[in-house]
């Protein structure tokens, strides 16, 4: 980029807002295009999804209505095993990523065939194919022996999987400090201000400068996000999660609500709720979340929980994500989106780029995640 | 070097005693007190071997918060053995690792 | 009111929680008491209603003035349940407990919480190893089974248990090889200016020294100024000797197949965190404990806190604090109405005895304050018992821009097993507070959520059923 004149001893090229998945990610792409980042993150206690989601890389199903993000979806998966690869070399830590294909159970028969249509419109949809296989319940049971009677089927997507969230956050963080990017920790950006083609960013105890700006502050977003001139629609929707024991490995694929981890610790969700600024947990919700893990799979009966916890997930209207550059201050990208673990190396690979560089990659079909979709 | 790992029971006040199997092997315990007692008096060092590296443990606490006195007690999996009441015919063996899925079948 | 429901839900069978119930039932109102323990007693009057001793002189009156407690409790007509886990309570006044594999759901006009203390984990190099466990393991096995551990013992650590429980073994003729005292010298000096004060506490210096005199008497080698503590192994993965710095600084090894350790107790505060409870760092018990005022009263309007899981003052006090927290309960009950008034007496009596029993806090805290090597211990020490993560990897991360104990959680696992981050929440906030040259009050503690205690996913999946009481 051209020679950024730091007006700022802690200036640097480009700041990242929110050191969550999404923007580890990016500020890892870009710092891996040589130029200096820095993300600004909050302490301990914050609304972080990153630290509370499923660890689902998953496909099937998403964008059924919007092909653009079907396609992020799957080329981000495509995307995926490099980048654990990559990640597993360079930092030593494996992100436990299994891409076996993944599995829908559905409980009901009506489930079941209302999401083997939804398939269906996919493919339709899709001129270059979209994998998928509705089973039985005899069929799944050839593949998971152990699914319950009162299971109707499933649908199979073969480019889904799992990962270990946690350890792709710390290998994303370990990987980006050793480039030489910065992390500026306890420290939440109150405002951004544009100021000469720059971007002063505020928290309590500091000024920050730097020539661009990525928001990727989850649920912070909506409000950093209007300082530089874009609508962001962004709203808090919850999820609840359990974590069994570990016990000895007996679930070869991921579930939409149940996995079990390399651990070997068992894991349940998830609830969608829309409560607002609160990440707490609920007896019912709970409830109903091991009702459901025990009917897929009754043999966890008298398996224990250990754990629970809500996280809040960061939704849009029409839950896809939003890319975009401000036009009114060029320099200024938003990046927000819901299922961050997935999309996590479409991040740090061909989003980073565009950030780095401009000139997004036609494939990402970047105008279709424009926020101005939502001005109707 | 010291071998004997069981503990000794001092004079006790008149109590029932029951039979409890510890890993094949039958004792005599106090009736009311719990399995990790009667495991230590057996001298059964580790009564688990963890998950993570499959080291040995014993029972720490005795109190229900360490959690490392699991063991698998009439076929149940990693049950806490200090917060457990010896029975009568009870099958106590060691947590080898991790615990299996039994879900039904108990 | 249906029978699911209580004007007071007690959590804890301990002299907190027993004198409470007593004194509430007293009081006209129709009381619940939970214990997941089989036997009411709590950790000092464990078994009481059965002791398994033959020999009462082991265990000496302190533990058999329990019996009066449990007297007075068991005539009062309280509901008790006991082997009762409570696995949930929410802000809006219902909790659930697990009783035999099914869970119940109570609600309740106010809740005291009185789940007491647990000994502080005291991390170092070995502790993890079968054999090795702690002073109050040790005297629970003495009342409840009348056992005692294999010889050669020895006892390491600090604070006025490992007195206790050397003085019961030795009254039971157990030969004791050693016992290591790790209180750091310094202490002395800072607990020097309180000891004016605790001997308004006489009764309890006393009882100190007569400890103190009978262990000198029964001729055990006792070390001062111990530090560098650590246990070895054999071949098989046992306890086979304790290695340790004497005051001289010289390396000693002393083989043995019982290693009972002990550097206080801390409040059990996993309910009240669930709970969202405001809690403060006491940086002289160096623990967490919830904020309350005088009468126990938390910072939500129903739920109270009394004994040590209130902040640590002992069984006595605990007793005082249950009753006082009823009196409070009973006042908000009649406020304004005929009866108002009419404990004041009983009360302002009980508020001088608490003072009373805690006059000697501020000198014991200060003389028993954890040498450093255990808030923050060696590199290679487990301090994640369950998921065996090491001090070091905690202090890496702190290295790698960790701020909390949250970060750590979710980078490393410390904190995710069962035993909830029981064994290694202090440990973790306390090796980050001095890592990063903070307090563990900026650092902060793990985010506790239900279920409190490990439950069946079947169990959980009974909640809201149509056919289940709950
Ligand atoms: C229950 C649940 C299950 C999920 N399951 C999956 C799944 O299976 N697969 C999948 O791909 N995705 C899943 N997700 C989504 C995934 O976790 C998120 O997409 C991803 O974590 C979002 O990352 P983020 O960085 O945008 O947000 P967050 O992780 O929330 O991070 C935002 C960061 O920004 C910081 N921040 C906010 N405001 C400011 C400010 N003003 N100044 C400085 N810093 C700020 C916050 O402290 C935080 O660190 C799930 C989410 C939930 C809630
Ligand atoms: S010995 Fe600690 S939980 Fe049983």
């Amino acid at each position: 980029m051209a020679a950024g004149i730091r007006t700022s001893r802690n200036g640097s090229d480009v700041a990242v807002v929110g050191g969550g998945l999404v923007g580890l990610a990016v500020a890892l792409g870009i710092q891996e295009k040589g130029q200096q980042v820095t993300i600004y993150d909050e302490g301990d206690i914050a609304f972080r999804a990153s630290r509370g989601n499923f660890g689902l890389v998953w496909v099937q199903g998403k964008g059924d209505s919007y092909p653009a993000y079907a396609n992020l979806s799957r080329l981000s998966a495509r995307l995926w095993g490099d980048m654990a690869a990559s990640l597993e070399e360079s930092t030593g830590i494996d992100l436990q990523l299994s891409q076996k294909g993944g599995l829908f159970v559905c409980l009901s028969e009506s489930e079941l065939s209302q999401r083997a249509n939804m398939l269906d419109q996919m493919a339709a949809n899709h001129s270059e194919g979209y994998p998928f296989e509705v089973l039985d319940h005899q069929q799944l049971k050839e593949m998971v022996p152990e699914i319950g009677p009162e299971v109707a089927g499933a649908t199979w997507g073969p480019e889904d999987g799992h990962v270990n969230p946690l350890y792709l956050m710390r290998a994303l963080l370990k990987r980006f400090t050793s480039l030489g990017g910065k992390l500026i920790n306890s420290a939440a950006i109150n405002s951004v201000q544009p100021i000469n083609g720059q971007f002063h960013l505020h928290s309590a105890d500091g000024r920050y400068v730097s020539d661009k700006v990525v928001l990727a502050a989850g649920l912070g977003n909506k409000k950093l996000a209007s300082m530089v001139g874009i609508e962001a629609p962004i709203f808090p929707n919850r999820g609840q999660v359990l974590i069994a024991e570990r016990v000895k490995h007996f679930l070869d694929y991921p579930t939409g609500h149940v996995r079990q981890t390399a651990e070997g610790t068992i894991q349940c969700g998830d609830s969608k709720e829309d409560v607002g600024f609160d990440s707490g947990t609920t007896t019912d919700v709970i409830a109903d979340i091991a009702r459901r893990a025990v009917t897929m799979f009754p043999l966890l009966k008298d398996v224990r929980l250990i754990r629970s916890w809500g996280a809040l997930r960061i939704m849009t209207p029409d839950g896809h994500p939003i890319y975009q550059q401000s036009e009114e201050f060029p320099g200024a990208f938003l990046v927000t989106c819901h299922s961050g673990v997935t999309l996590a190396a479409a991040h740090a690979g061909p989003i980073a780029d565009w950030i780095a560089e401009g000139n997004p990659d036609p494939v990402l079909n970047l105008e279709k995640f424009h926020a101005n979709r939502f001005q109707v | 070097m010291p071998t004997d790992s069981r503990f000794n029971r001092l004079p006790v006040s008149e109590k029932g005693l029951v039979s409890i199997c510890i890993e094949g092997q039958t004792i005599t315990a106090l009736e009311g007190e719990s399995v990790a007692a009667a495991v230590l008096q057996a001298g059964v060092r580790p009564s688990r071997t963890t998950p993570v590296t499959d080291s040995g443990r014993a029972p720490f606490c005795m109190m229900g918060v360490c959690f490392d006195c699991l063991m698998e007690i009439d076929g149940k999996p990693n049950t806490q053995a200090c917060m457990t009441e010896v029975r009568d015919g009870m099958v106590v063996n060691i947590q080898r690792g991790a615990r299996q899925v039994l879900g039904d079948d108990l | 009111m249906n029978s699911n429901q209580f004007d007071l839900a007690i959590i804890g069978a301990g002299p907190a929680g027993m004198s409470a119930a007593s004194t509430a039932a007293k009081q006209g109102l129709k009381v619940l008491l939970l214990d997941e323990q089989p036997r009411p007693g709590g950790q000092i009057y464990r078994n009481i209603g059965s002791p398994a001793l033959k020999d009462r002189q082991i265990l000496g009156p302190d533990y058999y003035y329990g019996e009066k407690l449990l007297t007075a409790f068991s005539g009062a007509g309280v509901t008790y349940l006991h082997g009762a886990t409570v696995w949930e309570v929410t802000t809006d006044n219902i909790l659930y407990v697990s009783v035999k594999g099914e869970s119940r759901r109570f609600e309740f006009n106010k809740l005291l919480i009185a789940t007491g203390a647990q000994e502080r984990p005291s991390p170092f190099p070995g502790w993890t190893l079968p054999g090795v466990m702690t002073c109050g393991a040790a005297q629970i096995l003495l009342k409840t089974s009348g056992l005692t551990p294999p010889g050669p013992i020895v006892i390491a650590g600090s604070g006025p248990l490992l007195l206790l429980i050397s003085c019961q073994l030795i009254r039971a003729g157990i030969k004791i090889d050693a016992i290591l005292d790790t209180t750091p010298g310094k202490n002395y000096r800072s607990a020097l200016p309180e000891f004016l004060g605790a001997l308004k506490g006489w009764r309890f210096v006393l009882k100190g020294m007569r400890m103190l005199s009978e262990i000198r008497k029964a001729g055990i080698q006792q070390l001062s100024g111990v530090t560098g503590l650590s246990a070895d192994q054999d071949e098989s993965g046992n306890l086979s000797a304790v290695t340790y710095y004497d005051n001289k600084g010289h390396q000693q090894t002393l083989s043995c197949s019982s290693l009972l350790v002990h550097q206080g107790v801390i409040p059990n505060s996993q309910l009240t965190r669930s709970l969202g409870l405001a809690h403060v760092w006491d940086e002289v018990q160096k623990c967490w404990k919830p904020e309350l005022n005088k009468w126990g009263q938390s910072s939500h309007p129903d739920i109270l806190v009394a004994g040590d899981s209130a902040g640590i003052g002992g069984a006595l006090a605990a007793e005082l604090q249950g009753k006082l927290a009823v009196f409070e309960i009973v006042r908000q009950r009649d406020a304004g109405s005929a009866t108002s008034g009419n404990n004041e007496i009983e009360q302002e009596k009980a508020i001088q005895e608490l003072q009373q029993q805690l006059v000697i806090r501020p000198f014991l805290d200060r003389l028993y304050s954890p040498a450093e090597e255990f808030m923050s211990p060696p590199d290679e020490t487990i301090v994640c018992r369950c998921e065996e993560v090491t001090a070091g990897e905690i202090r890496s991360l702190a290295n790698d821009g960790c701020r909390g104990p949250n970060q750590t959680k979710a980078f490393c696992r410390a904190g995710m097993g069962p035993c909830q981050g029981r064994q290694c929440g202090t440990t973790v906030s306390s090796l980050l507070a001095s890592e990063l040259k903070a307090s563990p009050a900026q650092v902060g503690y793990y985010n506790i959520r239900a279920p409190i205690k490990p439950l069946t996913l079947g169990e959980l999946a009974t909640i809201g059923n149509a056919d289940s009481n709950c």
